[in-house]
Parts: C-alpha cells; sequence; structure tokens
C-alpha cells in the first residue's frame, strides 16, 4: 500500500447554537453513533464503518460555523517532516500535547492562508466498526447502520480569501494533487480549488469568499446513489431545510443532496464519482459551464449555494 | 394564535401564526427568488428590522446578530415568531427581491 504522508480528514469540529437540537439531528436523525460527552459538553460522534474514536465533534456557542479541520497522518515521523516544511512555507506552527483533545496523541497546529485553523495528528484511538478484525463477516448488527446509513466522513469544503495560496500550501508541502478546479471564464481568476490526497476526488476543496474562515460544508459518504435518494426521504419526512435536492455534480461525479443542520451549518451526504490517480492531468471547469459544473442533472446555479456559509 | 405581518416597504401583508417563524410566512407570499439560506439561524440572509410589534426568537448566530441588534429589534426572520401584529424591514440578503413589486418584476 503506498498512501503514506496525510490520509484523510479525520476531525470536523462544528459549532451549534443549540445542542439538544444537534444531537437530534446528527445522531437521531443523520444516524451517526454519539461516542463521548466531555466535561465541556462537547459532544463527539463517528460514523459506523470508520475505526477511530471520532470524527465529529460538535460545541456549542452562540456562532454557528467551523472551529477546525483535522487530518489524520500515517505516523509520528510525517507528524515532524511535515511540521518542517509547513515552517519552511512560512506558516506558524503549535504544538498541542497527547490528551489535549481527548483519544488523540499530539497534534500540530497552523492557520492556513483562508484563514483556517488546521491539525494534524497521527494517533488517536481505534474502537472499530463493531465487526472486529479477525473473521469480521462483512454485515453488523441491527441498527450499527441506521439513518442516513452513512459509512464514513469524507471531505469538507471551505470558504475564504487566498485560495491560490491555500493550493500552493497543500500540494507543496501536504503532497496534495489538485484534482479538479473551477476558474472564472473571463478573468480566469480561481474560484473553487479540489484538493486529493487520496484516491478520492477530494479530500478538501476551498471556494473563493470574501472573508477569511468561513464554512461552506462537511460532507459524509453513502454506499450508493440509492441510499442518497433514501436520505433525501428522511431529510423531507423530518422537514430538514434542504438546500439542493438529488443531484449530481460536474465536479467530482458525486450524486448528492445539501441540507442544513439546525445551526444552519450546511451538510451533505453523497455517493459514487471517479477514483482519482495522483497521475491525473487537473480537470478545469470555468464559469461559462457553472450550472453543468455545479449541479449537472439540471444545470441550474443556486444562489444560496455560492452564498450562504457560516 | 395569527397575526398580520406587514412589509414595510411595499405594504404586502402575510398571515403568520406564532409558532410559525416570520420567514416561512414570507415564503407563502411566493415571490420568486427569495435567497433562502440556512433556516437555522447561522448564515444571516434573512435579516430583518422589526418596525413594531413584539416576537420572540430562538437562538441566533452573534456573527450576523449582535446584542445591539436583538435590542433593536433586527434579527433573522427564520428564527422569530410573532407575538402581536408585525411590521417589518427586510435588512439582509434578500431585501432586493422581497420588496421588489410585482411592476418591478415585470418591467426588468
Amino acid at each position: 500500500m503506498a498512501l503514506r504522508g496525510v490520509l484523510r480528514l479525520g476531525e470536523v469540529a462544528i459549532r451549534v447554537l443549540d445542542m439538544a437540537e444537534a444531537r437530534q439531528h446528527y445522531g437521531d436523525r443523520m444516524g451517526l453513533h454519539e461516542v463521548m460527552e466531555d466535561a465541556k459538553g462537547q459532544v463527539y460522534y463517528k460514523a459506523w464503518d470508520e475505526h477511530d474514536h471520532h470524527s465529529i465533534v460538535l460545541r456549542q456557542t452562540d456562532r454557528a460555523g467551523m472551529d477546525y479541520f483535522a487530518f489524520k497522518v500515517f505516523d509520528d515521523a510525517t507528524l515532524d517532516s511535515l511540521e518542517k516544511r509547513i515552517k519552511a512555507f512560512g506558516l506558524a506552527v503549535e504544538h498541542i500535547d497527547a490528551g489535549v483533545y481527548p483519544k488523540s496523541g499530539r497534534r500540530i497546529q497552523c492557520v492556513l492562508p483562508s484563514g483556517h485553523t488546521m491539525q494534524l495528528y497521527a494517533h488517536k484511538e481505534q474502537i472499530g466498526n463493531s465487526l472486529g478484525y479477525r473473521n469480521p463477516g462483512t454485515t453488523p448488527d441491527e441498527g450499527v447502520i441506521r439513518g442516513f446509513r452513512i459509512n464514513r466522513l469524507d471531505h469538507a469544503l471551505l470558504g475564504g480569501i487566498n485560495i491560490d495560496e491555500n493550493a500552493k500550501f497543500f500540494t507543496e508541502v501536504l503532497d496534495f494533487n489538485m484534482s479538479e478546479k473551477l476558474i472564472d471564464h473571463d478573468s480566469g481568476a480561481t474560484l473553487v480549488v479540489f484538493l486529493s490526497c487520496s484516491i478520492k476526488p477530494h479530500d478538501i476543496a476551498f471556494v473563493l469568499q470574501p472573508e477569511a474562515n468561513k464554512f461552506h460544508h462537511v460532507s459524509f459518504l453513502l454506499e450508493s446513489a440509492h441510499d442518497v435518494i433514501k436520505a433525501a426521504d428522511m431529510i423531507g419526512k423530518y422537514r430538514i431545510p434542504v438546500d439542493v435536492g438529488p443531484n449530481r455534480h460536474g465536479i467530482t461525479r458525486g450524486a448528492t443532496i445539501y441540507y442544513y443542520d439546525p445551526s444552519g451549518n450546511r451538510n451533505e451526504v453523497f455517493a459514487e464519482g471517479y477514483i482519482y490517480y495522483p497521475d491525473t492531468p487537473t480537470i478545469v471547469w470555468d464559469t461559462s459551464e457553472l450550472g453543468n459544473a455545479v449541479f449537472a442533472q439540471d444545470n441550474v446555479v443556486r444562489a444560496s449555494f455560492l452564498e450562504v456559509l457560516t | 394564535m395569527r397575526y398580520t405581518v406587514t412589509l414595510a416597504e411595499t405594504g404586502e401583508t402575510y398571515p403568520c401564526g406564532e409558532t410559525e417563524n416570520l420567514l416561512e410566512g414570507m415564503l407563502r407570499l411566493g415571490k420568486k427568488g427569495i435567497p433562502v439560506g440556512c433556516r437555522g439561524g447561522g448564515c444571516g440572509v434573512c435579516k430583518i428590522e422589526v418596525v413594531s410589534g413584539n416576537i420572540t426568537t430562538k437562538v441566533m448566530s452573534r456573527d450576523h446578530v449582535s446584542e445591539e441588534d436583538q435590542a433593536a429589534g433586527r434579527v433573522l426572520a427564520c428564527r422569530a415568531f410573532p407575538a402581536s401584529d408585525i411590521t417589518l424591514r427586510v435588512i439582509g440578503l434578500m431585501k432586493k427581491n422581497v420588496c421588489r413589486t410585482k411592476t418591478q418584476a415585470l418591467a426588468a
């Protein structure tokens, strides 16, 4: 297995306005598993097929949005090597001791040119997906896969300034590749960058915004496009506010639905898309085909999708 | 209990129940292009100013509604509920669409 260095988006810390409402949304409706509440009242979730202890952290406060996101890296040596490279790029690196974040080894943290706080860590307690590691079978017990039938946290799209600088950082320092980008047809200015550290079409993406450090959405992987439609049925049943009903992205080719949590933070569940290899040339879309790039089943651009961030 | 909500700029009115937020009622006016945002008090696009009348509110993001805003009746329509007849002004991103009259829409 050649996948080393930065492995995946491992943790997203979301601010919510009302924890009881948020718990109903992320736990009862979406079907994530609540694994812990800490002394500060922060609530931790995992998706069923993730092995690490948690991937979503909710904190109740008076502002919606995202506190930080964190990538898991392969090992401690990777963490040390990336710290040097981040500093050489010119970003300040903060050290966070093991245990400061629950179930987690030491972390390093920096603030990206876009204004977002990013952490890297190599260790987090693993609690498994309920199947075990010897003769695990294929299917968990009834009730483990539930709600929207989410397999795992997949990626996030964040809004901010200096996204070209962010792309440079992720490709030159963290060894990501740019799988796709959306540019302005007339000026050629970069509007969205899609960055992969794996065989996924994106692990993180950044959309140009007038303000730094904004949150567009966090996305979860489902098993199939059929499951996206079944999630849409639940979203309608429980009156969860929808941003964009079931559709398919031109960019990444994922089958998608966008909806909001009770604090206005956008979520996505999606399935399908293609396998990305790092020798694939970057796919470029421009705004002359914006509708097709973003929602390829009706080719309609939604103002809310471009303008509503937390 | 149902109340009448009046849009100060256009004089249009709509009915709104006390358990229904002011945005839901406004949407029933059927105006095209109201950029409905997150509907959870987080994004700020549906900001209004209550000119007269009383409301109750649920929690809203301080990024969009400061304490002074709230005291002055500048709130998010998706988190505000009528407790009397209301007159309001639209001040958020949706203003241009809500305040557009049918005549202006036809002329455009």
